[in-house]
């Protein structure tokens, strides 16, 4: 976070200890000794704050902080004193507290957002239940971080965007059709990725989202490269980063927003902080105040979709007409296990769990704000639904009959061109399914 | 050239690139490879291996709008000069310095090249590529397989200074070819001459997969010669035969050709009649097996030296797959001329080399068999 204005401020304001707002990510805020001490020392000696002459005369000359001043006060800055607000537009009553927030959109645009938050919640029932049939071999849900499709309202189809995993709303939202998740996560002949990737590594060229991959955070530090290429290429448009708190703990997090920051790059890194990294909680995650790495910060409620839209359109704002990074912070609960490969109740309680399925709740906020209006009732609610649902197991089990991509796709791509020795090791391959047939089916093989 | 030590040499072999006789010294001898046959007519100019870098880099920068050059202080010129005058030709935009972190510059240059765009990279040493190991590996060799051909990162170069330099120790010396050598998707070349570097550069450069471009900083400013000044490419993917000989076919890249250069030199006085035939074998990967296949089914006998420690080294790969092929020709089992297992050390450099003498010992093993 910017250090040097919230060590200001520590300086200059009466502190509060403010107990923390439910949100896992932003929970352990302020230690109440402390913050007592430094209050008891900003009030007793108010000239410690010095002016901003003195500030100028005693500027220090050191190349590595321009800015800075000298101070004959030793104190250690622990950047733990005073939390990040957490920005909220409506309220878990779908509530807008101060009109000028409200981002005003159409019904019709709310409406669609609302429609695409259920139907990734019913994808997600479906595929997880597929996989725990065996059907799949692995999937991993989105439950209670459905607003990051406010996020991709804001954005341009122009933008491009990097994700981790769990941005599944993102690409449902900018046209990602039934039938591509499902051949994705089917690996059949109309998975775009031939096949070659795990479930949920979903990707598409006309769509402006690039591949998933599995390593972790790997795709920030190229978010701001591909954010430099826009900018050259005199482009009006952005890169949107999605990761996750576990994933900002990585080496390439900071190698990204540094890089970023010095290179000016139009690129809003987007954090899903949802308070657990498989089971490792933020209280062993980091010992800070959230994500944060001086650039522009915002810190917003992640189960608020027009809290999310907002930041994410003036996030937009700054990064294309500043060439300025931007970091966003939504603050959510990951109420799915992990992944398929995970039952979070070895490490969290149910109740906890459940508390934040029924208590908060991106999916009935947004409900309640359209039913508020008269956008939506009970009849479009049921209706919706069981559309959707006969919608997702049409496509799914369509998928399910699909072939699998055609054997040649194991060798392409690799580069560009096909080099010898695997066009040698392709018809080894070859041979071998000749002479043993049995131990290679190729029947739910394509052709071609 | 570590093998130029001082000491006994009763062979009166005039060793290292300062006495080589593959450098093209002249306008003539540069233009007479038939690889060059496009530039001819071409002008040349007397270069060092950093000059020709350089002239690649600025031949790049000229003929593709969306290339840009970045690293760890490249803008003033790169410690090794191999950027100079890039910046003020080019602008600040397209040849700018990055944070000190190698996984960011491997993956920017993805980001950039996933765009679209043309990113040339450098390391500042080969010895810390490793940090940029999970990008390079993970991301940009399996960017195009994994997308199913959607997107790509094939703009991408990293170039970085390898191999030993006389007293680099463990982290100014290393060659880690083979690291990248396992790596699907990725191409991984090292160029022996400042004519090579320009050639293999651009078509790195250019080429539609991500490249690892290895340069032997010992030859940066030992190695010259008259290089076209006109745009050119060599092949990537191809090796070249150096010298033709019908009794021992020996293999490297890189400066370690200079050793076996003067390996042969030894080999052809010590045992007269015998004559050798000397590969730069140039792309790591792909590789060219049909030339080096074919030049052992010739001479029946295969030497393999490099650097790099021998565990696990390219020579492994060359030997595995040449016994395939040429299994009832062989008449010596292949040799293998390595660094020692062992960390690059700095007092006993000119003991770790895999140095002239150590190359005709390979020979000679290979011979007498």
């Amino acid at each position: 976070m910017l250090r040097a204005t919230r060590w200001a401020s520590v300086l200059r304001q009466p502190i509060r200890p403010r107990l923390g707002r439910f949100h896992p990510g932003a929970r352990s805020l302020t230690g109440g000794s402390r913050i007592d001490q430094k209050q008891a020392a900003a009030e007793a000696t108010p000239a410690s704050a010095p002016s901003s002459e003195e500030k100028a005369r005693r500027r220090v000359h050191f190349p590595g902080a321009r800015n800075s001043y000298f101070t004959d006060q030793m104190d250690f800055i622990s950047g733990l004193d005073e939390a990040i607000p957490t920005y909220q537009v409506m309220d878990n009553e779908g509530k807008v507290a101060d009109p000028s927030q409200d981002p005003n959109l159409s019904q019709e645009t709310a409406v669609k957002i609302y429609r695409n938050m259920v139907t990734l919640n019913l994808m997600d029932v479906i595929m997880y239940e597929a996989q725990r049939q065996g059907r799949i071999s692995f999937y991993m849900t989105t439950y209670g971080e459905e607003s990051t499709v406010g996020s991709a309202e804001a954005l341009d189809p122009q933008d491009v965007i990097f994700g981790q995993y769990r941005e599944a709303g993102v690409l449902l939202h900018r046209g990602y059709t039934l039938r591509d998740f499902m051949a994705q996560c089917y690996s059949n002949r109309h998975d775009s990725g031939k096949g070659r990737q795990m479930p949920v590594h979903y990707g598409s060229r006309e769509l402006n989202f690039h591949t998933i991959s599995s390593p972790l955070a790997t795709q920030i530090p190229q978010a701001a490269g591909a954010a430099y290429a826009l900018k050259r290429a005199g482009r009006p448009h952005c890169v949107m980063c999605y990761f996750g708190d576990g994933a900002a703990s990585e080496g390439d997090f900071h190698a990204a927003l540094n890089f970023a920051a010095t290179l000016k790059c139009p690129v809003i890194f987007f954090c899903r902080n949802n308070g657990f990294a498989i089971s490792t909680p933020v209280e062993e995650q980091y010992k800070g105040d959230g994500i944060g790495y001086g650039v522009h910060s915002i810190r917003v409620d992640g189960n608020d979709v027009w809290a999310v839209y907002n930041a994410t359109k003036q996030a937009r704002e700054l990064a294309t007409q500043q060439h300025v990074p931007v970091l966003i912070e939504a603050m959510t609960y990951r109420v799915g296990h992990h992944s398929t490969s995970d039952d979070s109740s070895a490490y969290r309680s149910k109740k906890e769990v459940e508390d934040w399925k029924h208590k908060d709740n991106p999916i009935t906020r947004l409900r309640k704000y359209l039913e508020a209006r008269d956008w939506w009732n009970e009849q479009q609610e049921a209706d919706l639904r069981t559309e959707m649902r006969k919608q997702l197991l049409a496509a799914f089990a369509a998928a399910e009959k699909e072939k699998k991509p055609a054997l040649s796709e194991l060798f392409t791509d690799v580069y560009d061109k096909s080099p010898q020795h695997l066009q040698e090791q392709e018809r080894e391959l070859h041979e071998l399914i000749k002479r043993y047939p049995e131990y290679y089916p190729v029947d739910d093989l394509a052709d071609k | 050239m570590a093998s130029a030590t001082s000491g006994g040499n009763p062979d009166g072999i005039k060793p290292g690139v300062a006495h080589s006789q593959l450098l093209c010294t002249t306008t003539e001898a540069a233009l007479k490879n038939p690889e060059l046959a496009a530039v001819a007519s071409s002008d040349t100019k007397r270069m060092n291996l950093y000059q020709a870098v350089n002239e690649a880099l600025a031949t790049a920068l000229s003929t593709d709008e969306t290339a840009v050059v970045f690293g760890e202080d490249v803008a003033f010129g790169g410690v090794f000069r191999c950027t100079m005058g890039l910046a003020q030709q080019f602008g600040k935009s397209r040849v700018f310095n990055t944070p000190l972190c190698e996984q960011g510059i491997a993956g920017f240059g993805i980001g950039m090249a996933a765009e679209g765009h043309t990113a040339i990279a450098e390391i500042q040493f080969a010895d810390y590529i490793f940090p940029a190991f999970d990008q390079l590996v993970n991301e940009a060799a399996k960017y195009r397989y994994r997308s199913g051909g959607q997107f790509d990162c094939g703009g991408l170069t990293v170039r970085t200074p390898c191999s030993a330099v006389g007293h680099g120790g463990h982290y100014h010396s290393q060659t880690p070819e083979a690291y990248f050598a396992h790596t699907p998707g990725l191409k991984v070349v090292m160029p022996r001459s400042p004519i090579q570097a320009k050639g293999l550069l651009l078509a790195s450069i250019r080429d539609r997969n991500p490249v690892i471009f290895l340069e032997p900083k010992v030859l940066y400013r030992a190695a010259v010669e008259q290089v076209p000044v006109d745009d050119y490419e060599l092949p990537l993917e191809k090796a070249e035969i150096l010298k033709e000989g019908k009794d021992v076919t020996l293999v490297g890249w890189g400066s370690q050709i200079y050793a076996l250069e003067n390996a042969i030199q030894i080999a052809e006085k010590r045992m007269p009649g015998i004559s050798c035939e000397l590969i730069d074998l140039r792309s790591i990967l792909p590789w060219d097996v049909d030339t080096v296949a074919a030049s052992v089914h010739k001479t029946g006998r295969l030497v393999v030296a490099h650097e790099a420690p021998q565990t696990g080294g390219f020579a492994a790969e060359i030997i595995s797959k040449v016994t395939e092929r040429c299994f009832l020709r062989m008449e010596s089992p292949p040799q293998r001329v390595c660094g020692w297992d062992t960390p690059f050390p700095l007092v006993f450099e000119r003991f770790y080399m895999p140095t002239m003498i150590r190359c005709y010992e390979g020979i000679r093993r290979a011979m007498e068999y």
